[in-house]
């Protein structure tokens, strides 16, 4: 994924896609594992077909919408033509804000609230597994709730 | 994750790759406005270096290096620092996030003067939120079923092992 997007000179997305999705996910991913087991629990055998089904539908919407993306470098691709804000961007990003590299004022200054809630996300993130996870090892039979709160 | 590796070549190099690790990381930040980089980037690779530490010696070792008491209050304060910035600008005048009012000027070499101290201050914001929750979630996910929560003084037994 990082290579592709290196190719679409997005190093930016690359930078992260190779940091977070390759390095801190794949932890993240095999603590998960580690934490819940690696064979499924009980249940029984479920038949695979209605999720088959879902997992077909969804991948063939999204085939038939990417018949519309514009190619790679397309000159008459929305976001390359004039008068639109990526052109004020490109145009205007060096003397706005002294920044060679155009990616950061435009996360950072043109879209500042977006980037303020990704951040506000992650932090959520995070205090959401902090307190589910450190909950859960202090009440060993169970959420506290189950029996105090009738 | 739970006990350490048993090479000390393996433990040994990944204790001394954390300071570069860190030093890039903190590169990675300050480059952010020349070149790809920024802080998510940069806050993730500072984070990785506690996850080498803790898979090449123990969770209990990385967990004493990057202790709860210290990356819990870190997690809002890189929030706080991208908002704080925003309150300055609307303070000083402008819009929230408006970093160009923090220049008190009309002119426009100023306005881009302290809006790249702005994308500056707020990429800061973004790296400590970011490096002290991938941290966080690493270490709270990861943490041995033996060890329980509030666990930073925990770790001296747990990590003889």
């Amino acid at each position: 994924m990082a290579l592709l997007w290196c190719r679409m000179n997005a190093l930016d997305v690359g930078f992260t896609e190779a940091a977070v999705g390759a390095g801190i996910s794949t932890v993240l991913m095999l603590a998960a594992v580690r934490r819940v087991g690696r064979h499924e629990s009980g249940g029984g055998r479920r038949s695979g077909v209605a999720p088959a089904l879902a997992v077909a539908l969804v991948a063939g919407a999204l085939l038939y919408g990417a018949r519309d993306m514009p190619r790679v470098g397309d000159p008459g691709a929305p976001a390359h033509r004039a008068g639109t804000v990526a052109q004020h961007y490109l145009a205007h990003s060096m003397e706005d804000s002294g920044s060679p590299n155009v990616v950061t004022p435009v996360l950072g200054d043109y879209r500042g609230y977006d980037t303020m809630g990704e951040t506000t996300v992650i932090f959520i993130a995070a205090l959401a597994v902090v307190l589910l996870l450190r909950q859960a090892g202090r009440w060993p039979r169970g959420p506290r709730w189950k029996g105090g709160a009738q | 994750v739970r006990r350490s590796t048993e090479s000390p070549i393996v433990r040994y190099v990944a204790r001394r790759s954390v300071p570069f690790i860190q030093l890039y990381a903190l590169y990675v930040l300050g480059h952010g406005e020349d070149g790809p980089g920024g802080g998510f980037q940069g806050g993730v690779i500072f984070a990785s270096a506690f996850v080498l530490l803790a898979l090449a010696n123990g969770w209990a070792y990385g967990r004493r290096a990057a202790p709860a008491r210290v990356l819990d209050p870190l997690l809002p304060t890189g929030c706080m620092v991208y908002c704080g910035i925003g309150l300055l600008c609307w303070l000083a005048g402008g819009a929230f996030l408006e970093y160009a009012a923090l220049a008190f000027s009309d002119d426009p070499h100023a306005h881009a003067h302290w809006r790249h101290y702005g994308l500056i201050g707020i990429e800061i914001g973004v790296m400590i939120t970011v490096s002290s929750a991938m941290a966080t979630l690493f270490f709270e996910m990861a943490r041995p079923a033996q060890v329980q929560a509030h666990v930073d003084d925990v770790g001296e037994e747990v990590g003889r092992d």
